[in-house]
């Protein structure tokens, strides 16, 4: 039975000819919740294919920021576009269709199998075989669709949850991530095998992704460029090379300084 | 999806529409058999005794006149049986010439209606027509006027005889008295003013509790009637209102402008009982009833027969109500078992209509009003504000608008029943996995899927356990459904606190109590059955 027929919509929002994932430009986007300024003409571009990390304090406005790409927030001001198009001029849910997203705590719905969880977006737009996908996006975030297909994501770890929370987010072939502090809620151990599996995904499938996290070293190892966020406004966005080779602000300077100490006695050991 | 959605729309619809057909079907059922043709004749009476005698005997001499009678015994209080007959959806009930004077038309009472009775009546009686159009017959020939009462063996340690001996005597007595007695112009207020009768306590009591109360020694005096049964049951001393502070309270039937232009023979032959009770009459054939707990209709054909209005062409059917009267608890739950089983079809019917058309509102109300939190705030006060009005004042307030019988007893249900619904609805879909719910919405799915697929689904034991609540609310608030016609459990009850019968009480009230038990169990396991797996 499908629940669900595809909304349909003239033209597919985002090109998927080619291999060539998107590219996304977010330029002088600002956005207000009544008086509180949330962003304040933040800039980012993030090339074809890569992965830009937003980092900064809980309030910085990074997860504002990113939300703007699926239309989650709608800014007051400035441009947000996805291989050079307003992401105004399209259709919002079949633009959110090509964009996953992946929740802190994974937000599976709790009454659905793990299968059914991550054959939604397949299923929303009408795919052929919801669940082959599934199965084969399950394989490929490391999770076996024949062990954990039938479960409820409550019989899962956390680890396992956010692998299945990736899975739904990849199932549809989507070439845009957006991942809001994906990896920050889990165990040490769990946290480094989820890392692992997600650069060999990242090799082996392009998609374009954006990384909301407040861990500078997480956004260092998976990330081709940084932006430091504060108060709404991008500091800096470069690579990690750059941002420690010449910190734009004394902010900049002082978390890749704070990064750098919280390291320090792991790399002694 | 949306095909589905409409279908969904379309069943929410639907029953609407049975409902609101049976709603319909159901006030014209009622609109006919209130309104007064020759076909018919709706006689009601208070709850208490002598009101169920009068009534019954109204209607036994306009049988035997031919006339095809409805009776609704038991209207809830003067409140209720006045608005029922002013707007003509009831003919006939029995009144007190001292009541219409103080609680309907709000007078006080003069010095020459203290003198003669009759004053009072004329009175009344032109008032009452040119205020209201309601007509008086003359009055039936005894006095039912407020009577106080202490036990003999207070009566005669304090030398008490007069209202005025209580004024005068040091001892501190408390007091039961009716709540409506205590607050009346023409009750406990104006006694204290005229005799300047200080009590110990004064205590609001239900009227079948209040002999038993002093009885038990638990109050000292009461407040009764004149003819009460129970006056000579318990051996009780009334004490004579010798400054005559109590209006006048002869008994009257009060009859309906409908009536009087439409059946004025109806209204004369009711007239012919006019004068032809006395005082002694009405004490003994109360007594029978609150006393022995023989039948009303019984008790009514006896005492017709006494004055010479009826032959004893129906003695045949008396015996069952007398051998009733004799038998034990639980035999006499059997003995009515099929006339419990018919209110309790009733009973179940009434509830169940209400809380169909509470569901099909209250749920879609909720659906929309989660999505706005500020309307959401005075709507849901709105509705908690109804739910503090108490049951029996809301029932009063619809018998002016809808008359009398199942309608109003319906609409008032209805609006009990919404509040826990809408409200448990709303929580319900509040508290469903926000983050999941978004998720769902950031990768491509409309709101209508979010709320079908993610919200509604969550929401349902929540949703379910809200209409648990309502169901079980509604079976207990529809046993004051009696008070106004609207029939059902409360039917024995309200007859049974009238004529201080604890078995018809008990006959009605466990019934009840039963509906509301399994009817609670029944929707837990519902309830059970649309948790979802994960949450069992």
């Amino acid at each position: 039975m499908n629940k669900f027929s595809p909304v349909t919509h003239s033209s597919t929002p985002i090109s998927t000819s080619g291999d060539t994932p998107p590219d996304l430009l977010a330029s002088a986007v600002s956005h207000r919740y009544g008086p509180v300024v949330a962003l304040d003409h933040a800039t980012v571009h993030v090339l074809p294919g890569q992965l830009l990390a937003l980092v900064g304090e809980s309030g910085s406005g990074k997860s504002t920021l990113m939300r703007c790409f699926n239309r989650m927030v709608e800014p007051t001001q400035g441009l947000v576009s996805i291989d050079g198009r307003d992401v105004r001029e399209m259709d919002t849910v079949a633009l959110r269709r090509q964009i996953g997203y992946v929740p802190q705590s994974g937000g599976l719905l709790p009454h659905w199998t793990v299968l059914r969880n991550v054959a939604l977006v397949p299923r929303l737009s009408g795919h052929e075989a919801p669940e082959r996908a599934a199965r084969d996006a399950l394989d490929r975030c490391g999770l076996s669709a024949s062990t954990y297909g039938a479960r409820y994501p409550q019989e899962l770890s956390g680890g396992q949850r956010q692998r299945a929370a990736i899975a739904r987010a990849l199932a549809a072939s989507q070439r845009i991530l957006l991942l809001d502090e994906s990896f920050s809620a889990l165990d040490a151990i769990s946290r480094h095998e989820l890392l692992e599996t997600f650069i060999t995904l990242r090799r082996n499938f392009a998609f374009t992704a954006l990384l909301v996290t407040h861990d500078l070293a997480e956004a260092a190892r998976l990330a081709d460029t940084i932006a430091v966020m504060r108060a709404g406004r991008v500091e800096q966005c470069d690579t990690l090379a750059a941002l420690s080779a010449a910190p734009a602000t004394p902010y900049v300077a002082e978390l890749l300084e704070r990064a750098a100490a919280s390291a320090r006695p792991l790399i002694a050991s | 999806m949306i095909r589905r959605i409409r279908r969904g729309m379309v069943g929410v619809w639907a029953i609407m529409l049975v409902l609101i057909g049976s709603v319909a079907s159901q006030h014209a059922a009622i609109a006919q058999s209130i309104t007064p043709s020759r076909r018919s004749v709706i006689v009601a009476s208070k709850p208490f005794g002598e009101s169920y005698l009068l009534a019954e005997m109204f209607a036994q001499l306009l049988e035997q006149a031919g006339r095809v009678v409805e009776r609704r015994p038991g209207l809830g209080a003067t409140e209720v049986a006045f608005a029922a007959i002013r707007t003509d959806a009831i003919d006939v009930y029995p009144e007190y010439v001292g009541t219409g004077l103080v609680a309907i038309l709000g007078d006080s009472v003069t010095a020459a209606m203290r003198a003669d009775p009759r004053e009072a009546f004329t009175h009344v009686a032109s008032a009452s027509r040119a205020r209201f159009g309601v007509h008086w017959l003359p009055p039936l020939g005894f006095q039912n006027g407020y009577a106080i009462a202490v036990r003999r063996e207070t009566a005669e340690r304090l030398h008490l005889r007069t209202l005025s001996d209580l004024a005068a005597s040091s001892a501190r007595l408390t007091a039961g008295f009716t709540a409506d007695f205590i607050g009346r112009e023409d009750g406990w207020q104006g006694l204290r003013t005229s005799y300047g009768i200080t009590l110990g306590d004064v205590r609001p009591l239900a009227p079948a509790i209040k002999y038993v109360a002093l009885d038990a020694r638990s109050v000292d005096i009461i407040d009764g009637y004149a003819t009460d049964g129970l006056l000579a049951k318990y051996d009780l001393v009334t004490l004579t209102d010798d400054r005559r502070s109590f209006p006048p309270y002869e008994a009257s039937a009060l009859v309906s402008a409908r009536l009087m232009r439409e059946d004025p023979g109806a209204a004369a032959v009711l007239a012919s009982l006019s004068g032809r009770l006395s005082e002694a009459r009405m004490q003994q054939a109360n007594q029978a009833i609150e006393v022995d707990h023989r039948a009303v209709a019984e008790i009514a054909r006896e005492t017709l027969m006494q004055v010479g209005l009826v032959d004893g062409a129906g003695a045949r059917r008396l015996g069952k109500g007398d051998r009733e009267a004799r038998i034990g608890f639980w035999a006499f739950m059997f003995a009515r078992r099929s006339a419990t089983l018919r209110l309790a079809g009733e009973h179940l019917r009434l509830v169940l209509l209400a809380l169909l058309a509470a569901i099909a509102i209250a749920v879609p109300l909720a659906l929309w009003l989660v999505n706005q939190p500020r309307v959401s705030g005075v709507i849901l006060q709105g509705l908690g504000v109804m739910q503090t009005i108490p049951g029996l004042a809301l029932l009063a307030f619809m018998v002016p608008l809808l008359g009398i019988g199942a309608l109003p007893s319906f609409v008032a249900l209805f609006a009990y029943a919404l509040l826990p619904i809408a409200r448990a609805t709303l929580t319900g879909l509040r508290v469903a996995d926000p983050v999941a719910a978004e998720a769902m919405q950031a990768m491509g799915a409309t709101p209508r899927q979010v709320l079908l697929s993610v919200r509604l689904p969550l929401a349902a034991p929540v949703v379910l356990s809200g209409i648990r609540t309502a169901a079980v609310l509604t079976i207990g608030t529809a046993t004051l459904a009696a008070f106004i016609g609207g029939g059902g459990l409360g039917e024995p009850i309200v007859t049974g606190l009238g004529l201080a019968d604890m078995r018809l009480v008990l006959s009605g009230a466990i019934p009840s109590a039963v509906l509301a038990i399994s009817v609670d169990a029944l929707l837990a396991l519902a309830e059970r059955a649309v948790t979802p797996k994960h949450l069992q």
